[in-house]
């Protein structure tokens, strides 16, 4: 709890900075911020509280998302300097990521209808501006109307879950509604199937799972390049810490309600997302079908239902984050000195910069699942566990999706070692550098020793 | 407030939950067909005044608050929302001239 009150400050002072005229030391005050937030949510570990009135619970599974999310918004405030320098907003965008991170964290905590609607939407409307920010960029207004229009759609469709599920149990608690689902098999049954279905379209929408993903590839190329880095990585960790919490740990005594309609959008995820990145000759537009596709395979971990379920979870958010944080941020040294997010761009690479091409090398096979990298003991873990739940055509399925996979990432490894060349020299600051070096080595060593983080949770 | 719940009351439940699913289903539509931006924020606006209408009945029939508390959590937020969405609203009209949502198709869908 400490945790969101330290972050709700932050966001405070971000706000306040513009006032009282300390603006240039906001980036240290907010990095500052964060690293106390995430001790303090250390502090919670094996320390679970539930609080004001059965809103918020404090598990292990929330710390460990919480501080996963805390630590990648670090990494990416320090590799997105670019964004915040612009004078005329600074202030805000400080203040807009702090309120989105607080957003993330009330989804992970929410043991309430209220506080998960409440969780989502202080993560929407500070993701609708920030989509939006650069203000005289056509393709950036048309990402925020199309986020924000499609964001909420959802919201209504979540809503309406909501009451319909209110109406059939009489309460908002997830703890009371689980109980009254299990106790109650036929009474209401309507309203209670329509209700979790509505929120399952709700929730599918906000990770972008297919069919409900159109919005997705469109908002992410559109918006700033580190938004799009924010919202692939922390927001859609928070999504899927959202998703598997409510359907987990209260829409499970009655699986047959839901488990065959997200067995459907698994599939669909995983094939549809993979094969359209294919088609992608821009590497922003790429990242964000593989996004989609790797919403497919954490949907996954929701199906599985089972003890290492949410330990898997934990670890494919985690290694996937990483690793596409660091495929964002190749990305923006490149497209920065480039000027252009083309997978052209990255032809020659190899031979110009031998570090940012093994970088790239590293975050590219991590996403593929190849080993010896996260990538790949993050899709063991999801596979074996929805094989211990008898999923296994749906594990076939996704199989041959990475396969698939597996191809459009060796694209970009291609392109690295192609020997026509831009002539440019793209130059990796030091700061760029160490970052880099410290999300590979991560991804690297997650996938060396995968004990480290596999059953945590 | 008494008065009030059993002026609710008269009314069965069922009428309640088909007005508001009707409603709803108006603003879905209205969202999926229209052109007009602002048009399509309306609908919106209908989706979740359907489920404000929704809880409250549902809140007055089981004598339970927490119901109609929800509610204004969520005319609170939708006025957030809207603050938000005519803002960007506004900004697209500064660089097109239209709020037609056809004009915005510089990415494709």
């Amino acid at each position: 709890m400490t945790t969101l009150i330290v972050l709700s400050a932050l966001g405070l002072v971000c706000l306040f900075s513009e006032i009282l005229g300390f603006r240039k030391l906001l980036h240290p005050i907010v990095l500052i911020g964060l690293l106390a937030s995430f001790v303090t949510n250390l502090m919670d570990w094996n320390n679970g509280a539930h609080l004001f009135n059965e809103m918020v619970v404090i598990d292990n599974y929330s710390v460990a998302f919480m501080g996963l999310m805390i630590g990648i918004t670090f990494i990416w405030c320090l590799m997105s300097p670019d964004f915040f320098t612009e004078p005329s907003s600074e202030t805000d965008h400080f203040a807009l990521i702090v309120f989105a991170l607080i957003g993330t964290m009330v989804m992970v905590t929410f043991a309430n209808m209220i506080m998960l609607f409440l969780g989502i939407e202080i993560l929407s409307i500070a993701l609708y501006i920030l989509a939006g920010s650069h203000k005289t960029k056509l393709s950036s207004n048309e990402a925020a109307l199309k986020y924000f229009l499609m964001g909420s759609f959802a919201t209504g469709f979540l809503l309406f879950g909501i009451a319909l599920i209110y109406g059939a149990t009489g309460s908002f608690n997830l703890a009371a509604i689980s109980s009254m689902i299990s106790e109650h098999h036929e009474q209401n049954s309507v309203m209670i199937v329509a209700g979790i279905l509505m929120m399952m379209i709700a929730l599918a929408f906000k990770v972008s799972a297919a069919p409900f993903h159109f919005w997705a590839p469109d908002v992410y190329q559109g918006a700033p390049t580190v938004i799009t880095a924010f919202m692939s990585t922390v927001v859609k960790t928070a999504a899927f810490a959202a998703f598997y919490r409510l359907f987990i740990h209260t829409f499970s005594a009655s699986p047959a309600i839901w488990a065959p309609t997200l067995m459907i959008i698994s599939g669909l995820t995983i094939l549809v997302g993979n094969i359209t990145a294919v088609y992608q000759t821009n590497f922003k537009r790429m990242l964000a079908y593989s996004s989609i596709s790797h919403a497919g395979y954490m949907v996954l971990a929701i199906l599985a239902m089972n003890q290492s379920a949410s330990s898997s979870l934990m670890f494919y958010a985690t290694a996937y984050s990483i690793s596409s944080i660091t495929a964002f941020a190749i990305l923006l040294l490149v497209s920065h000195q480039t000027g252009s997010d083309e997978i052209r761009s990255f032809n020659g690479l190899a031979k110009q910069n031998p570090f940012l091409s093994a970088v790239t090398l590293v975050a590219m096979l991590s996403l593929a699942g190849i080993p010896p990298t996260a990538g790949f003991f993050a899709k063991y873990y999801i596979f074996s566990a929805a094989i211990q739940n008898g999923y296994l055509g749906l594990v076939l399925i996704a199989i041959l999706g990475s396969l698939i996979g597996v191809f459009y990432y060796f694209r970009i490894i291609i392109a690295l070692f192609k020997s026509e060349s831009e002539e440019k020299e793209i130059k990796v600051n030091t700061l760029f550098r160490v970052l880099l070096l410290v999300t590979s080595l991560a991804a690297l060593a997650l996938g060396i020793a995968p004990g480290m983080l596999a059953g945590l949770i | 407030m008494e008065n009030v719940t059993r002026v609710i009351q008269l009314i069965p439940l069922n009428y309640y939950i088909l007005l508001s699913t009707l409603l709803f289903c108006i603003g879905v539509i209205g969202v999926l067909f229209r052109r007009n931006a602002i048009v399509i924020f309306m609908c919106i606006e209908l989706m979740l005044n359907a489920v404000n209408l929704l809880l409250a009945a549902f809140s007055s029939y089981r004598s339970d608050a927490s119901g109609q508390v929800f509610v204004f959590f969520i005319m609170a937020v939708a006025a957030a929302e809207v603050a938000v969405g005519l803002a960007i609203l506004t900004m697209i009209y500064r660089n097109t001239g239209s709020v037609d949502i056809d004009h915005l198709n510089k990415l494709k869908w």
